[in-house]
């Protein structure tokens, strides 16, 4: 019965019967809320409007020039930088180099050490956090115990401002180069072995095999990993949320955790949003640079 | 298909049926009231509710237990989709906001015809707090204040038989502990930057308005709060106090190691300290009220604490205030500190023994006499947690000047408040 209707009917009615359930939920729950919050960063919505809808006021591009007036905003802009372009390439590096090593042919148990490295992307950062800060404790910490051996003087790595935000992206990486790891993986399993054969016998050594097949041949796969990475890292929030908290002296204060608090906390909707979209144009902006440079790279 | 139409249709008439009922025990004279609580209260409180029900047939009360970490976002939520309970409890600093927001019920009525709830029953500085523009709008459940906490065998050594009463003592008795510290890398006053209440206290002592002109504007950079200021920045800037606070991570253990010997901190830390310090260490603490910046011991402190609201809303206003003044009962406050040994705001339930036992206790009795209530505006828990926490630490750390910092956060705190003002001009 059903084969008979879906023949009878026109081309579109087809394509709304298997399109329209999904687009019906992604309107709902995805562009509605976006077209609401582009709406509401021209208000100054907050508590009191929330108790009154009189008590709302167009303000126009205020939260958006508010927000470019306001240090903290720079300083949150500063270190969200910070940390995608110190903590993006050394994640990618790292997810590369564990995939390099997992791929070779002279480890054995790759299973166990897939598994061990993937194991921090699976556990729950509020837990992991609580270990970290014992691992970053100025007196008792593993880290300055560590160091101390090739003669390091104690760190204060989450109070001191200076070490801050390095301690979160050593954090991060950790956390996150697992996932990058097994989409490395992947793509060097999928590069033919024959393009090595070859290479070594016309005498290539390691490296140049490294530099001249690998790295070419991974290239769209790296391509979407760091897009992916710096997407990710731009939205960094929970770790300085459930380490610092933003501080020391707003050191580690990412935007999306700035917008979180003034949100979220604070109640601060109209100005959250205005961030918000701030941070997409960042975020687009960045993106389309990186297509742009991949593809002078290809010509 | 058949099939499915008859379970479709049977799961209607259940779904007919079911609601037929709830509309049914609406009708009748049972009152199923909802109460929300935080924390350990909110995990203890279900123990009273049987007994209320005995007392009371036809209420039936459901206790929901939130997390305090959540509690601020949940219950705005909540007043959005308009679905807060029936009563619930509000950290005291929070009941201007949800006043503000219209939330909550004013309970001068019901005060007067109550022969449980009067306002003498209570501490005078915490009262007030639940007070704006001479209308009642929360009961207070349980008091919160902070004391000194701090250690007698090094005060003792440095000459002190009895706590700092000036903050000149304080300051002389933190210099002499850390010059006879064996250790050098010690420390005498705790002073974290991440909780605003010393600073907040201190600025208070000394006459500090900490707002102007009927709250809209901020008056930080007024003589009496920055000479505070200065006063607690010094401790900093001689290494009196640690600068930063990840050097304690726990508490317990660098106060039972003399790292630190003055901590002012709330009544919760007094069966934590003894659980956690050594046995050898449990005589050698003790609590005093807080020292003042003139004569008049003790100086003020924060008048803290937990109330309990009806909603603006609730259908069962009646039933919701019976619980509240169940829970108001001397001897329901008293069964309720036994549980979580949150302290009691009806002052009759300090006369019994578990309190003229307890040494710790007297201290927060003291100070509970001397309180002051926080500026009474919802958009206090910003100004203290966002601006006071980061100017605390900026000055710490010496980026900032006393001087600087509360310029920046008049400046800070009067873009806080610009709505506060345009909606008291409406």
């Amino acid at each position: 019965m059903g084969y008979k209707t879906i023949r009878n009917s026109t081309h579109w009615s087809a394509v709304l019967l298997f399109l329209g359930p999904s687009l019906a939920v992604i309107c709902c729950f995805f562009f509605l809320p976006v077209l609401a919050a582009f709406l509401l960063s021209f208000t100054d919505f907050d508590i009191y409007s929330l108790s009154n809808i009189n008590y709302l006021r167009f303000v126009g591009f205020n939260n958006y020039i508010s927000a470019l007036q306001s240090p903290v905003f720079w300083t949150s802009l500063k270190n969200t930088f910070y940390f995608v372009v110190a903590g993006g390439p050394l994640s990618v590096a790292a997810s590369l180099g564990a995939a390099l090593l997992l791929n070779s042919k002279f480890i054995k148990f790759k299973p166990v050490f897939r598994l061990v490295y993937f194991l921090p992307v699976v556990t729950t950062l509020v837990a992991v956090s609580i270990v970290w800060r014992y691992v970053y404790h100025p007196k008792f910490g593993a880290l300055n115990y560590l160091l101390s051996f090739v003669g390091v003087s104690p760190v204060d790595w989450l109070g001191d401002p200076n070490f801050s935000m390095p301690a979160i992206i050593i954090l991060a990486v950790w956390k996150n180069f697992g996932y990058n790891m097994m989409i490395f993986v992947a793509g060097l399993q999928s590069i033919p072995v024959d393009y090595y054969e070859a290479a070594s016998m016309e005498g290539a050594s390691g490296w140049q095999q490294f530099i001249k097949i690998t790295i070419p041949m991974l290239a769209p796969t790296t391509l979407f990993i760091s897009i992916i990475t710096m997407i990710g890292y731009f939205q960094l929030f929970a770790e300085p949320y459930v380490m610092t908290q933003g501080g020391p002296v707003n050191s580690t204060l990412s935007i999306v955790l700035y917008m979180y608090q003034e949100g979220f906390r604070w109640w601060n909707i109209g100005y959250s949003t205005a961030l918000a979209f701030l941070l997409f144009v960042i975020i687009l902006i960045g993106t389309l640079v990186q297509f742009r440079l991949q593809k002078d790279a290809d010509n | 298909m058949k099939k499915v139409i008859a379970q479709l249709s049977f799961c209607f008439v259940l779904l007919i049926v079911l609601s037929g009922c709830k509309r049914a025990a609406e009708n009748s004279k049972e009152a199923n009231i909802t109460f929300w609580a935080m924390g350990v209260e909110g995990e203890t409180v279900s123990k009273l509710v049987p007994e209320f029900e005995k007392q009371n047939p036809g209420i039936k009360v459901r206790v929901l237990q939130i997390a305090w970490v959540a509690a601020h976002e949940k219950m705005i939520t909540a007043y959005a989709s308009e679905t807060l309970p029936d009563c619930f409890q509000l950290g005291n600093t929070w009941i201007p906001e949800f006043q503000a927001l219209n939330a909550i019920e004013p309970l001068n009525d019901l005060v007067k015809q109550s022969s449980v709830v009067q306002p003498g029953n209570y501490f005078a500085g915490i009262w007030d707090t639940n007070v704006m523009d001479s209308v009642f709008y929360g009961i207070p459940w349980y008091v919160d204040t902070r004391v000194l906490f701090y250690r007698k065998d090094l005060l003792a050594k440095a000459g002190y038989d009895h706590p700092p009463y000036t903050w000149a003592e304080l300051y002389d008795a933190s210099k002499k502990i850390k010059e006879q510290a064996k250790p050098k890398n010690v420390f005498s006053f705790f002073i974290p930057t991440n909780e605003w209440a010393p600073f907040i206290i201190f600025g208070m002592q000394n006459g500090a308005e900490l707002l102007k002109d009927n709250n809209c504007y901020g008056d930080f950079s007024n003589k009496k709060f920055k000479d505070a200021f200065d006063y607690l920045a010094r401790y900093f800037y001689e290494n009196l106090a640690v600068v930063d606070m990840q050097q304690v991570m726990n508490v317990y253990q660098a106060f039972g190691d003399g790292f630190f010997s003055f901590y002012i901190t709330g009544p919760w830390n007094v069966t934590e300290f003894q659980n956690r310090l050594p046995a050898d260490k449990q005589n050698a603490w003790m609590t005093a009220p807080l020292p003042s910046p003139d004569g008049n011991y003790p100086g003020y402190s924060l008048a803290g604490g937990a109330s309990l609201v009806v909603n603006a809303l609730s259908k069962n206003k009646a039933a919701a205030w019976k619980f509240i003044e169940y829970l108001s009962k001397p001897e329901t406050q008293l069964t309720f500190y036994k549980l979580v040994s949150s302290l009691p705001a009806v002052t009759a339930v300090w006369k019994d023994p578990v309190f003229t036992g307890n040494i710790y206790m007297k201290a927060f009795y003291d100070q509970l006499q001397k309180t002051k209530a926080t500026p009474k505006v919802p958009e206090w828990e910003q100004i203290v947690t966002q601006k006071i926490q980061t100017s605390a630490d900026f000055v710490s750390r010496r980026l900032l000047t006393t001087e600087q910092a509360v310029k920046s956060l008049d400046a800070d705190v009067n873009k806080i408040l610009e709505k506060r003002r345009w909606v008291i001009k409406q």
